[in-house]
């Protein structure tokens, strides 16, 4: 098992977070993971983006050369990363930001209305969560239990009242990708 | 016969290096005999700077560090942060602490640092053979304004010790000069207050002394104490720049 | 053992925590910011102190007092900021204070760009400042290896009352991986050198000024007996070099990325090796010489226009042909790139 997956969107959508918590994630399930923040003049105003690839076997360059999957949570995002992914990878778009899918017809497209279901869940910010279940579902690199466990790790005690919020974001994310 | 004055038991018994009329000698001298009288011989820590004073760590018998050109108050900063009931002070000529330096020793009073300058001025880069330093006077000869100190060039004579004295950190800053025994007595009393109030932490304290120098000022030993006197205080007048004593300023690292 | 999630600068800081650094003098500059803000949160539950300098030069003056009185301290920067911090570097060589230095690089020269590069090994391993003096420059090449380095480098600082310098880049700085904590250390040398607080010992001076030239010069030929000796640290680590037709050399994030090449390069039917120098001063030159009988030929990966390279050419001299493959100013190699270029060699 190898995954490459690029995580991108603009500052504020909890970008750097959706690949801290997948990473911490992984290593609960004691695999290998490597996490790279992008980092500079795209953190102010422009697209933040990371890495995170995960495996089975010695992560060598941390650099993912190979993305396997992107998550794009705007469009400028989408624009900047489609042409990375590799020939049959996928592409997840947030649906509510973004209204025209790669054009791209070597990779599987996949989409979820990430902020319009967290809207629904009464907290706009759940949208990176949402989009981590899509992820979830559609790679299956880790459970959502280890997500859970992740986030309660990383979290201040006083922060876990929003953990259920978390886990009914992931679950929608991964029931309702497409 | 009665012996009337000792050598204080914090300098050693070496040759110095400074030139006939240098009044460096003097103010090492009153540094040793309030650190003797403090009874803080094993407590001192004096940096060295770099210029006519940067051997001074061979003539103080007390734990020295010799740091780079202008960067003693980084040195002492650093020293006092591990040790802060130590006396940390640096010996500072104007070249080292007004010119390269300048940074260090205005953040060291914004932080109100617990350590004491000892800021010696004689308006001119003594070490390196008689330059111009940012305290020259106007007009002023050395070997780099061989015209006489041009100021719509060069600028104007530095005020680092009111610069200083602005700062909330510093609680204390003082002028004074080594020019006769009254004004020396009185540079000792200033090096002693500044003393006790960094061992009380109240926070950073100064004291600048005009000094001498003969040999780059072309002087000898008595025009050079009335040159000091008559241009040199012109310039830089003596006199308390700040004392908070009283005031809350208190500034505790731990 | 529990993991931990932890970026490499995070990493760093707390592997000097744990080695008793309780003093940090730093100014920001990215990429390395991590550092001193880890420090800032971590110094005040240890009873440390953290002080953000005015500058580099600053810095490493504080770091030169602060050493001086025998306590166990840091500063890091990055590219532009280890320039200022140079001069300090020298006197702390010749005055021997035991300090740990971190140095991530960053595309330069000039302003440059903050992404990690690797075009400063020059300035740490060959000098940097002025004088003759040598460092030991420790490579991480990974988040584990980021705090077990800069833990040891404490230790090895004391010992020989030398600087030690972390080398590392902004990828190794600002990348996550699970690494298990090394223990906190517990003895500490003792050093009778130093400004400490024993009242019973005779006065000392910290200085590297030596006016006296003779006097000097046996100061540097002692210095260098000590470099001779320090010589013995020497450390690599080696992948796939016993059959191996070709060897890559790198160090830090390149030789993760050559770690790469070499598995891909042997599905391709090229006998390629890597040679990773740990410690960067001392440079393994033995190591590398003793491949030369097997190999035709070596390559030199680093991000710079062949700095480290010349290092692997002293090494053996001009009996193989080695080859320069690099990226600049941030851009980071490909594995592939790499791969082809190494291909163009071996198939001739």
């Amino acid at each position: 098992m190898r995954q490459e997956i690029i995580f991108a969107g603009f500052g504020g959508q909890g970008i750097m977070l959706m690949g801290k918590v997948l990473a911490y994630a992984a290593m609960l399930e004691n695999k290998k993971v490597i996490f790279l923040p992008s980092y500079g003049s795209e953190m102010r105003g422009g697209t933040a983006n990371c890495t995170v690839i995960i495996s089975d076997d010695e992560i060598e360059s941390p650099i993912a050369e190979n993305p396997n999957l992107l998550v794009a949570m705007n469009r400028p995002s989408l624009q900047k990363f489609e042409m990375n992914v590799i020939t049959g990878g996928c592409i997840l778009i947030n649906s509510s930001m973004i209204d025209q899918h790669t054009s791209r017809d070597d990779v599987i497209k996949k989409k979820i209305p990430a902020n319009t279901l967290a809207a629904e869940l009464g907290n706009e910010k759940v949208a990176n969560m949402i989009a981590l279940g899509s992820v979830l579902e559609l790679t299956g690199c880790v459970s959502k239990d280890s997500i859970i466990l992740a986030l309660k790790k990383s979290l201040a005690p006083r922060h876990h009242d929003i953990l259920p919020l978390n886990k009914a974001a992931l679950e929608i994310g991964s029931e309702r990708v497409e | 016969m009665k012996k009337v004055i000792v050598k204080p038991k914090v300098l050693h018994n070496i040759p110095w290096h400074y030139c006939p009329g240098c009044t460096h000698g003097i103010v090492h001298r009153l540094i040793a005999e309030v650190i003797d009288e403090m009874d803080l011989q094993k407590d001192a820590v004096g940096v060295a700077s770099v210029g006519c004073s940067c051997f001074n760590y061979d003539y103080f018998d007390i734990d020295m560090s010799a740091a780079a050109h202008g960067r003693a108050p980084a040195v002492a900063t650093g020293i006092k942060r591990v040790q802060p009931g130590r006396l940390v002070f640096t010996y500072q000529g104007d070249g080292d602490l007004c010119a390269i330096g300048t940074a260090e020793a205005i953040h060291a009073a914004v932080r109100g640092e617990n350590i004491t300058i000892i800021f010696y001025n004689n308006g001119i880069y003594g070490m390196t053979g008689g330059q111009m330093a940012p305290t020259s006077l106007p007009d002023m000869k050395t070997t780099t304004s061989p015209y006489g100190r041009n100021v719509q060039e060069t600028g104007f004579p530095i005020k680092m010790t009111e610069m200083l004295a602005l700062q909330e950190g510093c609680v204390y800053a003082e002028r004074t000069k080594v020019s006769n025994p009254a004004s020396i007595n009185k540079t000792k009393k200033a090096i002693r207050k500044a003393f006790e109030l960094q061992l009380s932490r109240a926070g950073f304290t100064i004291v600048e002394i005009l000094g001498t120098c003969p040999t780059n000022w072309g002087l000898d030993p008595l025009q050079a104490i009335k040159w000091m006197e008559e241009k040199l205080e012109k310039q830089y007048p003596t006199g308390i720049l700040k004392n908070s004593k009283g005031d809350s300023v208190i500034c505790d690292k731990k | 053992m529990e993991q931990v999630l932890l970026k490499g600068s995070e990493a760093i800081a707390e592997g000097a925590v744990l080695a008793g650094c309780r003093f940090f003098f730093g100014y920001p500059i990215t990429p390395q910011n991590e550092i001193p803000e880890y420090f800032a949160r971590r110094l005040p539950q240890v009873n440390g102190t953290f002080l953000q300098a005015e500058s580099e030069i600053a810095a490493i003056n504080m770091v030169y007092g602060a050493g001086g009185t025998g306590a166990r301290v840091m500063t890091s920067s990055s590219s532009p900021g280890m320039s200022l911090k140079q001069e300090g570097i020298s006197y702390l060589s010749c005055a021997e204070v035991p300090c740990v230095i971190v140095s991530i690089m960053r595309g330069g020269p000039g302003l440059g760009a903050i992404q990690g590069a690797q075009p400063d090994y020059f300035q740490a391993v060959k000098g940097g400042g002025h004088g003759d003096y040598k460092n030991i420059v420790l490579a991480p090449s990974t988040v584990q290896e980021a705090a077990d380095l800069t833990y040891q480098a404490f230790d090895l600082a004391d010992k020989y009352r030398n600087p030690v310098i972390i080398l590392g880049d902004g990828i190794l700085a600002q990348m996550m991986e699970p690494i298990v904590l090394p223990n906190e250390k517990q003895d500490f040398p003792e050093k009778n050198w130093a400004l400490n607080l024993d009242k019973n010992r005779p006065r000392n001076v910290i200085s590297s000024s030596y006016p006296i030239v003779e006097e000097l010069e046996k100061v540097i030929i002692r210095l260098n007996q000590k470099a001779e000796i320090m010589k013995g640290e020497v450390r690599w680590d080696t992948l796939q070099v016993e059959d191996a037709d070709y060897i890559i050399v790198a160090y830090g994030t390149s030789a993760r990325i050559a770690k790469a090449v070499v598995r891909q390069a042997r599905e391709i039917g090229i006998k390629l090796g890597l040679l990773r120098p740990i410690t960067l001063w001392p440079f393994p030159y033995d190591a590398i010489y003793s491949l030369v009988p097997q190999v035709k030929a070596f390559f030199a990966l680093e991000m710079s226009t062949g700095q480290m390279i010349e290092d692997v050419k002293i090494a053996i001299g001009r009996e193989r042909p080695v080859y320069h493959i690099g990226r600049y100013g941030g851009v980071i190699p490909r594995v592939n790139e790499t791969l082809e270029k190494i291909t163009a060699v071996a198939k001739g």
